[in-house]
């Protein structure tokens, strides 16, 4: 009756208490609801109780909040045995006054019931417990176990109403563990008293592989996620996924990453892909998918970006072997830690279970680029739409996280309207297809790029050419005879140099026999030249003459006058001499 | 009969020394609560009735000494533990099934 009365008042803002476990509290826009029970509940071995022990030691460590810990099951040394692997030191904490563990234990057979009782014992020690270290947080863990302890069932179940309504009242955040019964959530019905939030846990086989889910059932007065998650227990505890985010509303980046190949950034727009957009390169088997990915994670890492690449078809060594054959070392970033391989057989776990691993290592590592290759394996473990739904959880949280992520894929045929890509085709940003152009006895690579989103990109098929010293594209020939490519494509090419050749000779020839008449006439020329300076000559050497003749008639006929006179004056002298 | 309450605990020997006593019990009760004041009532007729002066009852009142909850195990009470003799047995309840308390005590079988 309570909580109904309380319900106004809380409605407006409902508190929540993180967890802490990873996913959970994405899942649950906050975690469970602060201050009231939630029961989690599941099938033996499904991870109740790690989940609720989770929880308080979360609490305790991250958050400052002291949890107790009353376990109905297993005894405080064992659970802290249980734990200890996970990295959590039940002990130590027990010790600083973080946690409290109180084990409780009813042996029917130690116990005769004489008449009316109530648990009063219980709410004490859990009073004292929770005063004892100021606790906030509080696990039973399970307390259905009361009930094959004590036969009374209408005591036990009004006893239990009175004990949540109680700890709503002490304003602890509590987890009740229940064992999912026949039909009903718990085997009690205890979802009956806990109603604001229930959490069912699952484990579940199919394929031979086994998956572990969690569902929220109910959440009063919050939105939350509604699907199955599937969830993973490893050495930091659980980690839930929530796969698909709520919401589609990530930020976008308009800076761009090289994709290690000049002739494809010239592709696409000359810049490359954009930071944080998913790009698929699908192909037929053999057209060098993986070589484009570790170029790209090449070009990453020489960037000083990180970049983790999942690998489900061969190992890391191998991968570094076969790509050092086309001039790229990638053991370098390996070994300056910038260049992270993970592999594993699709088939070591769930679809959902990668996906998981997935997430931890990106959220760990933090790299920039992402390349799984090729997602075509996985398909070994789920149906193509689990793949599908798989990476659209995937791509999300990647671009959630701003994180550039290149699939590959193989197509099983080279039909290019072919969808088989798991159906990603449509979720990713880009897509760049790879496949044979098979002509004149030979195979040869043509890549295209289907789609690019938000970008000019080129709608032109190139040859794709892997050589020692790398990749590169070039334009195919459009011939008379349509597109050539491979030695077609260099005949054509070593055809127009002939053809040059040719012409550079005929013109040459054209040359010099312009050349000789120039010299021919220019000879002419000379001699014309020659002429009509001899002509001039002549007529200058008769010009001379007679000026010369005219000079020396002038000059004797001056020296005869001279003469004449001169012998007067000779006689004279010698008459005066005398 | 006095109880002293003041320390949580009243011990109440009827008769005889209590070393004498042959039954050692020990009832831990919550306050003043019903099922506490029924059990304290029917404990004590069936003990007069059955082993009069022979036995030790020591009455705990969880409420004022709250440690011993956790230390005794205890969930649901009352409850009445029968140290001796042995074997140690454990009764919870307001003791109105005077058959089962009386099995309990090793007294009816």
């Amino acid at each position: 009756m309570t909580s109904k009365k309380d319900k106004p008042l809380s409605r407006s803002t409902l508190a929540k208490t993180p967890t802490g476990i990873i996913g959970l509290d994405e899942l649950t826009g906050g975690g469970i609801p602060a201050g009231r029970p939630t029961l989690v509940c599941g099938d033996p071995g499904c991870g109740k109780t790690l989940l609720s022990l989770e929880f308080i030691v979360r609490g305790a460590t991250q958050y400052n909040e002291p949890g107790v810990f009353i376990a109905f099951e297993e005894k405080s040394e064992e659970l802290a045995m249980n734990v200890a692997s996970l990295g959590f030191d039940l002990e130590q904490l027990q010790r600083d006054g973080l946690l409290k563990i109180d084990h409780i234990h009813i042996e029917r057979s130690e116990i005769e019931e004489t008449g009316e009782y109530d648990l009063e014992g219980l709410f004490i020690r859990l009073d004292h417990a929770i005063k004892s270290i100021g606790a906030k947080r509080v696990v039973l863990d399970t307390i259905e176990n009361l009930f094959s302890g004590l036969s009374n069932q209408f005591i036990l179940r009004s006893e239990l109403r009175r004990l949540f309504q109680w700890l709503k009242e002490k304003k602890v955040t509590a987890i009740i563990t229940g064992e999912k019964g026949n039909g009903l959530l718990t085997r009690q019905g205890l979802e009956e008293y806990v109603s604001d939030c229930v959490i069912l846990l699952e484990h579940r086989v199919s394929n031979k592989i086994s998956t572990r889910f969690l569902r929220v059932v109910k959440y009063r007065g919050s939105v939350h996620g509604t699907n199955e998650y599937p969830f993973l227990i490893d050495s930091d505890g659980i980690s839930v996924l929530p796969v698909t985010s709520l919401l589609l509303a990530h930020d976008v980046s308009s800076q761009r990453v090289s994709s290690g190949i000049p002739a494809l950034d010239d592709m696409l727009g000359g810049q490359g892909f954009f930071k944080g957009s998913s790009i698929l390169v699908s192909g037929t088997a053999g057209t060098g998918k993986t070589s484009i990915a570790a170029y790209f994670a090449d070009q990453t890492c020489q960037r000083k970006e990180r970049c983790a690449y999942f690998a489900f078809e061969e190992s890391p060594q191998q991968i570094v072997r076969n790509m050092k054959s086309i001039g790229i070392d990638l053991n370098a970033h390996v070994n300056k830690g910038l260049l992270q391989f993970h592999a594993s057989r699709p088939t070591l776990f769930g679809l959902e279970m990668h996906l998981v691993s997935m997430y931890k290592i990106i959220k760990k590592f933090k790299p920039q680029t992402v390349i799984l290759d090729p997602i075509t394996n996985l398909i070994t473990v789920g149906s193509v739409s689990e793949v599908k739904s798989m990476l659209i959880r995937l791509i999300d949280f990647l671009q959630a996280e701003q994180i550039t992520v290149m699939f590959t894929a193989l197509t099983l045929n080279s039909v290019v309207s072919e969808q088989t890509d798991e159906g990603v085709s449509s979720l990713v940003d880009a897509w760049l297809l790879v496949r044979d152009i098979e002509s004149n006895g030979e195979r040869n690579r043509g890549m295209y790029i289907m789609k690019s989103r938000g970008m000019k990109h080129s709608n032109q098929v190139r040859e794709f050419i892997i050589r020692d010293f790398g990749l590169d594209l070039m334009d195919v020939f459009l011939g008379a005879d349509g597109v050539l490519t491979g030695s077609a494509r260099e005949a054509e090419q070593l055809k127009i140099q002939a053809g040059h050749v040719l012409r550079d000779f005929a013109v040459g020839r054209k040359d010099k026999e312009i050349e000789r008449k120039r010299t021919v006439l220019e000879a002419k020329i000379a001699s014309l030249k020659e002429e009509f300076e001899s002509i001039t000559d002549a007529l200058n050497k008769s010009y001379v003459e007679e000026d010369l003749r005219n000079e020396v008639i002038e000059k004797n006929r001056a020296t005869i006058t001279d003469i004449r006179n001169n012998k007067n004056t000779i006689t004279d002298k010698k008459k005066k001499g005398r | 009969m006095s109880k002293r309450r003041q320390d949580g605990r009243s011990q109440e020997t009827s008769g005889q020394s209590r070393q004498q006593g042959k039954y050692v019990l020990r009832l831990f009760i919550t306050g003043a609560s019903p099922n506490s004041s029924r059990a304290i009532t029917n404990l004590k007729n069936i003990c007069e009735a059955n082993i009069p002066g022979d036995y030790s009852l020591e009455i705990i009142d969880v409420y004022q000494s709250r440690d011993i909850a956790e230390a005794e195990g205890l969930i649901a009470l009352p409850m009445l533990v029968k140290k001796y003799p042995l074997p140690e047995r454990r009764m919870i309840g307001d003791m109105s099934n005077t058959k089962k308390v009386l099995s309990g005590l090793g007294l009816e079988f």
